[in-house]
């Protein structure tokens, strides 16, 4: 197939209406906007359901209803949306229905801007909802892996009756590169999922969804149901993309936008000899933390590169635990680093030790400060 | 034995639409005659078939126990935006929520409001009882003026809590809106009233006409600290004059319907 010029936003609404969307709520905010109105376009064009909703809250609730019907439904956000959004996909998740996510990750908190950021990491992946659930998470750092990643959310969210969410940010959103789009699939009828209410009562039993148990040991089986399921995820789903790593002594570990401008970095790095490698979560969860705790056993040491203040550093810290040396840099705030930037970080670790007194957090905002 | 047979004739049992189950609910609560009219609705109109509803948060959180079609359960107040997500997905499944004042009129108000504006085919069963049932009657955006309750104890001053919102006249202002009622349940005369607007809401909605809401004034002997009884005739003598029963929006294509 010819590939083509798009944007990232378009490129993954297209890649989802080829991946069978049915339906799609959303909202605008930027910078996600292009999403909801490429949407608002193609949806109705081909038959489908597309609501432009009053509200974030609208909208998660009106994907919550469509996905109780069993149709493949989307809804896009970026950070202050997606938190509004929370509620619903705490119910999403206790009631165990598929739908997809994405977040087009701005800086942060509050109003922040409309800047790239990686600040949703900790509300995307560690909950952010109400009540232990997981939600898989795709990052891509390219609009063709936002392409691919959205097709592979729907099926990841119905084989695992879960939430999956492509969480990319402003400049995977904005920027336009080449890319392949999928074959279209074809539109599913009615859900044929043995849970799905559809309103079908004359050829099946009555059908009912909701997430109240209200006898907690009921509550705890569902939640055990859950945490299996999730198990079962952590076993087959982890996805990464390794650079470099065979005779790396530092990796470099970062995902989405932060990975990709880090590995510029170690691409100069390697030009100079050192021995530096890259790590990049594909699937942010479930964690890579099997490849993690490999390297941890044979390099000198890691360096977290985020476009926040260190929330995946604490997944790494986690795996790493004091094995091995971890050094953190972060631009937060709705600031890319530039490769330099990180190439520097690595050139430091590669000159002498690596300091380990104190905090990663700790060190790197000493440094930030000396910079600033 | 055989003439016997023929002689005895059903002339009251359960709706269909209604299972066969002990509800939750307190002692003379009206929410057991709202269900019931639904349900016999839906058994006239032989669509239980295709139903699909929405339960809300609050009294009714367990409605999808007690009707007998298939249902989903909303967060509290987001019924009307779940029950969009329901209907865009199936057009010609019949969609409607049940949704008691604090949910609809209080949490609620901006689904509700852009559900009827976007004219969503969809009905909505709005249950008024001037108070927040399940925590305990606490005061509710229906709350009279003066009415007191677990959080209004010296009786609403509108002063301090501003005054009650009359749902359906502030839905009926919405062109989207195609057929907003209220109706009481207070009396037998009422009740039958109330079963032909619900009839007409599901029909404006199998006719694929727009957004339908039937509000139901409606009794809490157990909050109130009243007796059924007396419930009924306070209804009567304070809600009724605050919330008049009438036809506040009957779009030119509803009104045209014959049943």
């Amino acid at each position: 197939m010819a590939r083509e010029l798009m944007k990232g936003n378009e490129a993954v609404a297209e890649a989802a209406v080829r991946a069978g969307l049915h339906a799609y709520f959303g909202y605008p905010i930027t910078p996600q906007t292009e999403l909801l109105e490429y949407l608002s376009r193609r949806m109705p064009e081909l038959g489908r359901a597309f609501v432009q909703a009053e509200s974030e809250l609208g909208a998660i609730n009106m994907v919550y209803g469509a996905a109780c019907t069993g149709v493949r439904v989307m809804t896009s956000s970026s950070s202050p949306g997606i938190s509004l959004m929370m509620e619903g996909l705490s119910y999403i998740a206790g009631t165990e229905v598929p739908m997809v996510l994405v977040d087009v990750m701005r800086g942060g908190p509050g109003l922040g801007n409309i800047a790239p950021a990686q600040s949703d990491y900790n509300q995307i992946v560690h909950g952010g909802g109400h009540g232990d659930y997981h939600a898989i998470v795709l990052a891509p750092a390219s609009v063709q892996e936002s392409v691919d990643l959205t097709v592979l959310a729907f099926d990841l969210a119905e084989k695992y009756r879960s939430i999956c969410a492509v969480l990319t940010d402003g400049s995977i959103g904005q920027m336009m590169e080449p890319c392949e789009l999928p074959e279209m699939q074809p539109l599913r009828g009615v859900s044929t999922a043995d849970w799905a209410v559809t309103g079908m009562m004359g050829q099946r039993e009555r059908r009912y969804l909701s997430s109240i148990y209200l006898d907690p040991p009921q509550e705890e089986q569902a939640n055990l149901r859950m945490m299996r399921r999730w198990q079962e995820v952590e076993a087959n789903e982890v996805r990464f993309k390794e650079y470099y790593l065979d005779d790396a002594e530092l990796v470099v570990v970062g995902f989405g936008s932060a990975g990709r401008v880090a590995l510029s970095a170690v691409r100069a790095a390697r030009a100079q000899g050192i021995k530096v490698g890259l790590l990049r979560p594909v699937t942010v969860a479930p964690f890579p933390k099997q490849v993690l705790a490999e390297l941890t056993g044979r390099v000198r040491g890691f360096l977290v590169t985020e476009m926040n203040g260190g929330q995946m550093l604490d997944d790494v810290l986690a795996v790493v635990k004091d094995h091995a040396p971890v050094e953190f840099y972060g631009r937060p705030g709705g600031i890319m680093p530039f490769p330099d930037e990180i190439l520097a970080e690595i050139e430091r670790m590669a000159k002498g030790p690596i300091p380990t007194e104190g905090t990663a957090r700790d060190r790197w905002l000493a440094r930030m400060s000396k910079m600033n | 034995m055989a003439d016997q047979e023929l002689t005895q004739q059903v002339v009251y049992q359960r709706p269909e639409a209604l299972r066969d189950i002990n509800t939750h609910y307190c002692p003379g609560c009206t929410h057991g005659v709202a269900h019931r009219l639904i349900a016999e609705v839906i058994d006239e109109m032989g669509i239980r078939e295709r139903m699909i509803g929405v339960a809300s948060v609050g009294c009714s959180v367990f409605a999808y126990n007690y009707f007998d079609f298939d249902f989903v359960q909303a967060p509290h107040g987001r019924a009307p935006a779940m029950a969009t997500g329901v209907k865009r997905s199936l057009p010609d499944r019949v969609v409607i929520t049940y949704q008691g004042d604090g949910d609809m009129a209080s949490i609620g108000m901006g689904e509700i409001v852009h559900a009827a504006a976007r004219g969503e085919n969809i009905t909505v069963f709005f249950i008024n009882n001037a108070n927040y049932g399940m925590t305990g009657g606490q005061m509710a955006p229906t709350t009279l003026p003066g009415q007191k309750t677990s959080s209004s104890p010296s009786g609403r001053d509108v002063e301090q809590q501003g005054f009650p919102i009359r749902a359906a006249e502030l839905l009926a202002t919405l062109d989207g809106a195609s057929y907003v009622v209220r109706r009481s349940l207070h009396d037998p005369k009422n009740i039958r009233m109330a079963k032909k607007a619900i009839r007409m809401a599901l029909e404006t909605q199998v006719r694929g006409l727009g957004f339908s809401m039937v509000e139901l004034l409606s009794i809490c002997p157990t909050n109130w600290g009243m007796t059924p009884l007396d419930s009924m005739k306070w209804l009567e003598e304070h809600m009724v004059p605050y919330y008049p029963i009438g036809d506040y929006k009957v779009h030119p294509s509803v009104a045209e319907i014959r049943i």
